[in-house]
């Protein structure tokens, strides 16, 4: 028993850890869990952690969330996966709202408030680069490039004319062409196959 | 209620998002424009702080879009909210339905979000570009140079530092200096 006590522990202060020293989200954060579960722990074997990369990018919601929730549960069910979840949350909540607090008051200062500016710049460039790096991964077939530039121009069209039009119907909507295209054309290539 | 409306609302977004903190920044900002929980501009500082605070992006804009509109409460009601279709979703992945990802079909409809998600990124930089370097206050539409010059300046450091460090320069360092820019420049 206090044995299974220590592996939840264990397992809390890991991914409370991860939460306080990862930074840039869960891409990065990938790398520090095979080093902690895969080759340190041996909690998780190679292959498996392989499968919860790849479900933990296609389920929806933060990826550090998905592989908390997913590891926690692998290591010690249900109880594993509230703990791991709630260590990888606790230290942005705490940064985050600690900041909160006195975030106004330091924008009040004309110099901040200039450098601020500046990094608005900065995080157009941080949002454009993460979606070009993102991009140079997206295997490039017809159906994919087209879905792509479709979205891209109806999505900035869209927006510079104020037409309010959910990213979420954007999400759907693409997920079924996937699903048309699919039944059109996907089926025919099995056929060959 | 406001901690009600957080909450629905970054269920939602934690609902809706494939692909990680960045491409929730096209739905957040709607989601905060539409309620009028913040401006362009207060959106894209707390990116700021959050692309250089530890954990992940989406957590910490939910923390911070929470308390900014209702104290401790609202920002427990985001978060929880941000995290709650994950959790399920993933636990009902693992428990029942452990070859979801290899039915034929939800692999055809990833194949059409995952570019989606991506124009999703790329398009929101887009339009933040557009009212960042041309705000329209009031009414007339100025150009504001030195946020290009800015802008410019982070992009060729980013291109110089890998080129001659053969690896990314960390968002940090780039955050810092465009904040060192902003103080000399406006």
């Amino acid at each position: 028993m206090k044995k299974e006590k220590n592996k939840y522990l264990d397992l809390f202060l890991s991914f409370l850890k991860i939460g306080a020293f990862t930074f840039g989200g869960g891409y990065a954060m990938i790398a520090l869990l095979e080093n902690e579960f895969v080759s340190k722990k041996g909690w998780i074997d190679k292959d498996e952690f392989l499968d919860i990369v790849a479900i933990a990018e296609s389920t929806p919601g933060p990826i550090a969330i998905n592989s908390a929730t997913y590891i926690g549960y692998k290591v010690g069910g249900v109880l594993g996966s509230t703990l791991a979840t709630l260590g990888v949350v606790l230290p942005s909540f705490a940064i985050i709202y600690a900041i909160s607090l006195f975030f106004d008051a330091f924008l009040g200062f004309k110099v901040v408030k200039s450098a601020f500016k500046g990094i608005q710049a900065c995080v157009i460039y941080l949002i454009l680069s993460a979606g070009i790096k993102m991009f140079k991964g997206l295997k490039k077939d017809v159906f994919t490039v087209t879905v792509f530039a479709a979205a891209l121009i109806a999505f900035v069209l869209l927006s510079l004319f104020s037409v309010s039009f959910s990213s979420i119907a954007f999400i759907l909507l693409c997920g079924a062409a996937g699903i048309v295209f699919f039944l059109l054309c996907g089926k025919k290539k099995e056929e060959k196959k | 209620m406001i901690y009600l409306s957080l909450f629905l609302s970054f269920l939602k977004i934690g609902a809706f998002t494939f692909g990680g903190g960045y491409a929730m920044i096209s739905l957040i900002r709607e989601t905060v424009l539409a309620n009028g929980w913040l401006t362009e501009e207060e959106i894209m500082n707390f990116i700021a702080v959050s692309e250089s605070t530890p954990g992940p992006v989406a957590i910490n804009m939910a923390t911070f879009i929470g308390s900014s509109q209702g104290g401790i409460l609202g920002s427990v009601c985001a978060t929880l909210g941000v995290v709650l279709p994950s959790f399920i979703i993933i636990l009902l992945i693992v428990m029942v339905m452990k070859n979801l990802m290899k039915y034929k079909g939800v692999q055809a409809f990833l194949s059409g979000v995952r570019p989606c998600v991506v124009a999703l990124i790329i398009g929101t930089s887009v339009v933040l570009a557009k009212s960042t370097f041309f705000p329209s206050d009031s009414g007339s539409v100025v150009f504001n140079w030195r946020g290009a010059v800015i802008l410019a300046a982070v992009a060729a450091a980013a291109f110089v530092y890998k080129k001659v460090k053969k690896k990314k320069i960390s968002p940090i360092i780039l955050i810092l200096f465009s904040a060192v820019l902003g103080t000399v420049m406006f």
